[in-house]
């Protein structure tokens, strides 16, 4: 064994004049970070475990610990910065590719915080919210060509279609990636406020069978648990043919996180690894996929939308056009931010591109090809708060995929080390001692609280612009304007500079 | 009246002993000064029992016909005719562990820190909700209703 080249990313800082050596964070730290000196009868702390994941430091009662990164400092490089010789050493020690969880948190430009929103003044009435009727519900599917109307009603019935009372989803994010508890919190989440959550790639567990009409339930490379109830239980079937975190690459569960129950969840034996291939063995082509989804709508006898999720990469605006031809109903994108629970560093930092120009350049591309109809756009990738959403509704989403911000309604400090297993907050984790952490009345009212707050703010804003109806802002890109943005950027996201 | 543990929600963490502990201290509302300005630690009324994953707090259950109130020697223990819960009288409690002799649940527990008495959960007599209940950082306590208490005789 030869040296360790490792030293601590964190500084545990902890105030002795508060400390009450009361050994919550020793009990509370799964990586191990704290400890109890019983001969000292004093509680210390070793940096190098430590995650920063903020557990110890507010479930503290005195409020004596703090966390910051380790000052320790390579002379100063602009090139050759920390992080890199750091994972070089990490490499150099392991001969293993670099893993991480959550989104890509490299400073590329966030476009979002390149668009601003309109507002009404003098010459059109702003609306109050609070006064008057806002309509934000939103319908996922193919619309009809046409509407034919016979005494009042429609002649024909619609394609089947989603039903959200606002235009926000949870991602998939699958039982094994997440626990059960997690799972319950989004779904009865999910039930309260009139949207939908996805199962992800992990099947659907027994006991979020009663909200299966909540549920999109996925059908992925790997197929684990896909099965005649399962497609029955939900409301709509997604194909995930991949994800922003890593697009281009399957899925691996570890085999440690594969307990009884996500066993029979998924349909592999105990303790193997939940291999998810980097492509569907089956699809090859347009042609393909389009066997595919209508293998499943026979399955379920037409009655649900068909969603297929794709990450975004650089030809994204011709494959969504494709898989609208091939007859989906539902296209989600994810962007290059979208989150994971584990992902080779690389890959989540350096592929795919922003949503925002997926977004722009898929919603255009279907409008010329005169094909927008036929299927609604989700879009997915880092949606942090509810301007990101009208922003995204005006570009031409339909509605947004959250994942990274749901999870962190339910407790999430984004430390990254979801692929740990080691949650502290229990969501990331399978282990007894941690999944209890999390309460899924607690989370689920959370979870609920951040839609429920978000429906207010996306109220207001469309108020501010004299809209009453989220629909009139579809696809409506007058009502944002570009800032610090190149004309090429502009052009792609078809908008107009601030102050044109 | 009595304190609920949800057993499946409990992470173990012992913030209800902190919190028992404090406000059962001359600081009730300083959990530093409650552990740093006496030369003991205070005694909680709470104690989580543990063997992972399975960890719940356990305190009195108040029992209805508490056995620890018919073996106190001197009267100190008794049951509280309004609210229900089963409370010791420091002042007349002499010590003699009778009453953690007989309680089957072992919720009663020594201090001895000044005079000799029986610490138990008093459910926070005069608190709107119980320190354990109200700090508890995962819904892990509740407090179940009045009535239909235990019977441990």
């Amino acid at each position: 064994m030869s040296l360790s080249m490792a030293t601590p990313a964190f500084l545990i800082e902890r105030n002795l004049d508060r400390c009450i050596h009361c050994q919550v964070c020793v009990r509370q730290c799964a990586n191990e970070a704290h400890g109890y000196d019983h001969e000292e009868q004093r509680v210390y702390s070793d940096d190098m475990r430590c995650v920063n994941c903020h557990r110890c430091v507010v479930l503290c009662p005195t409020r004596a610990l703090s966390v910051r990164q380790f000052p320790l400092e390579f002379r100063a490089n602009a090139n050759w910065t920390a992080e890199v010789i750091h994972n070089i050493y990490l490499q150099a020690a392991t001969g293993g590719i670099l893993l991480t969880g959550m989104g890509n948190d490299r400073p590329y430009p966030i476009y979002w915080d390149h668009m601003l929103i309109n507002a009404s003044q003098v010459t059109n009435p702003s609306i109050d919210p609070l006064r008057e009727p806002m309509e934000l519900k939103t319908f996922l599917g193919r619309k009809p060509e046409k509407i034919v109307i016979e005494n009042g009603r429609l002649k024909e019935a619609l394609p089947p279609q989603l039903e959200l009372e606002l235009p926000v989803m949870f991602s998939a994010m699958s039982f094994g990636s997440i626990s059960l508890n997690a799972m319950k919190s989004l779904a009865l989440a999910a039930e309260a406020e009139g949207t939908y959550y996805n199962t992800g790639e992990g099947g659907l567990h027994k006991d979020l069978y009663p909200l299966g009409h909540r549920t999109i339930v996925q059908v992925a490379s790997g197929r684990f648990g896909v099965h005649p109830d399962y497609l029955a239980a939900g409301a709509a079937i997604e194909i995930k043919i991949g994800q922003g975190a890593k697009p281009g690459i399957g899925g691996h569960l570890p085999g440690e996180k594969v307990g009884r129950e996500v066993s029979e969840t998924r349909m592999i034996p105990e303790g193997t690894d939940a291999l998810s291939p980097a492509p569907h063995h089956d699809i090859y082509s347009i042609e393909d996929l389009r066997q595919l989804i209508y293998s499943l709508k026979e399955a379920t006898n037409y009655s649900k939308p068909v969603s297929v999720k794709i990450a975004a990469v650089h030809n994204v605006a011709a494959i969504a056009s494709g898989i609208a031809r091939a007859g989906a109903d539902i296209i989600a994108i994810d962007g290059y931010r979208g989150g994971t629970g584990a992902t080779p560093l690389r890959t989540r930092d350096h592929v795919g591109i922003p949503i925002e120009f997926a977004l722009a350049a898929v919603d255009s591309r279907l409008r010329d090809e005169g094909i927008r109809n036929q299927v609604s756009l989700v879009v997915a990738g880092s949606i942090r708060h509810s301007a990101d959403i009208v922003k995204a509704v005006a570009l031409g989403a339909d509605a947004v995929y959250i994942g990274s911000a749901a999870l962190i309604a339910l407790g999430c400090h984004m430390c990254q080390k979801c692929y740990t297993g080691k949650c502290n907050w229990g969501i990331a984790t399978q282990d007894p001692n941690l999944t209890k952490r999390l309460n899924p009345e607690i989370g689920a009212k959370r979870a609920a609280n951040l839609l429920k707050a978000w429906k207010h703010e996306i109220k207001e804003m469309l108020g501010g612009m004299g809209i009453n109806a989220l629909e009139s802002l579809r696809g409506n890109r007058l009502m944002l304007r570009g800032i610090g943005l190149t004309d090429r950027e502009l052009n792609i996201l078809g908008i107009k500079a601030a102050g044109e | 009246m009595r304190v609920t543990a949800r057993e499946e929600y409990c992470a173990g963490c012992r913030l209800c002993e902190v919190y028992c502990a404090v406000s059962h201290s001359p600081y009730p509302a300083d959990p530093v000064k409650a552990f740093r300005k006496s030369p003991h630690p205070p005694i909680s009324r709470v104690l989580v029992e543990e063997q992972r994953p399975v960890s719940f707090a356990l305190q009195c259950r108040h029992c209805t016909e508490a056995i620890c109130v018919k073996a106190c020697i001197t009267g100190a223990m008794y049951r509280d005719p309004v609210t229900g819960a089963v409370r010791n009288q420091e002042e007349r409690c002499v010590g003699c562990w009778t009453c953690i002799l007989v309680c089957p649940f072992g919720a009663i527990r020594r201090d001895e820190q000044g005079k000799k008495v029986a610490a138990k959960c008093d459910l926070c007599a005069g608190a709107v909700e119980p320190a354990c209940v109200k700090h508890c950082p995962n819904g892990a306590l509740v407090v179940e209703g009045k009535g239909g208490g235990l019977k441990c005789m």
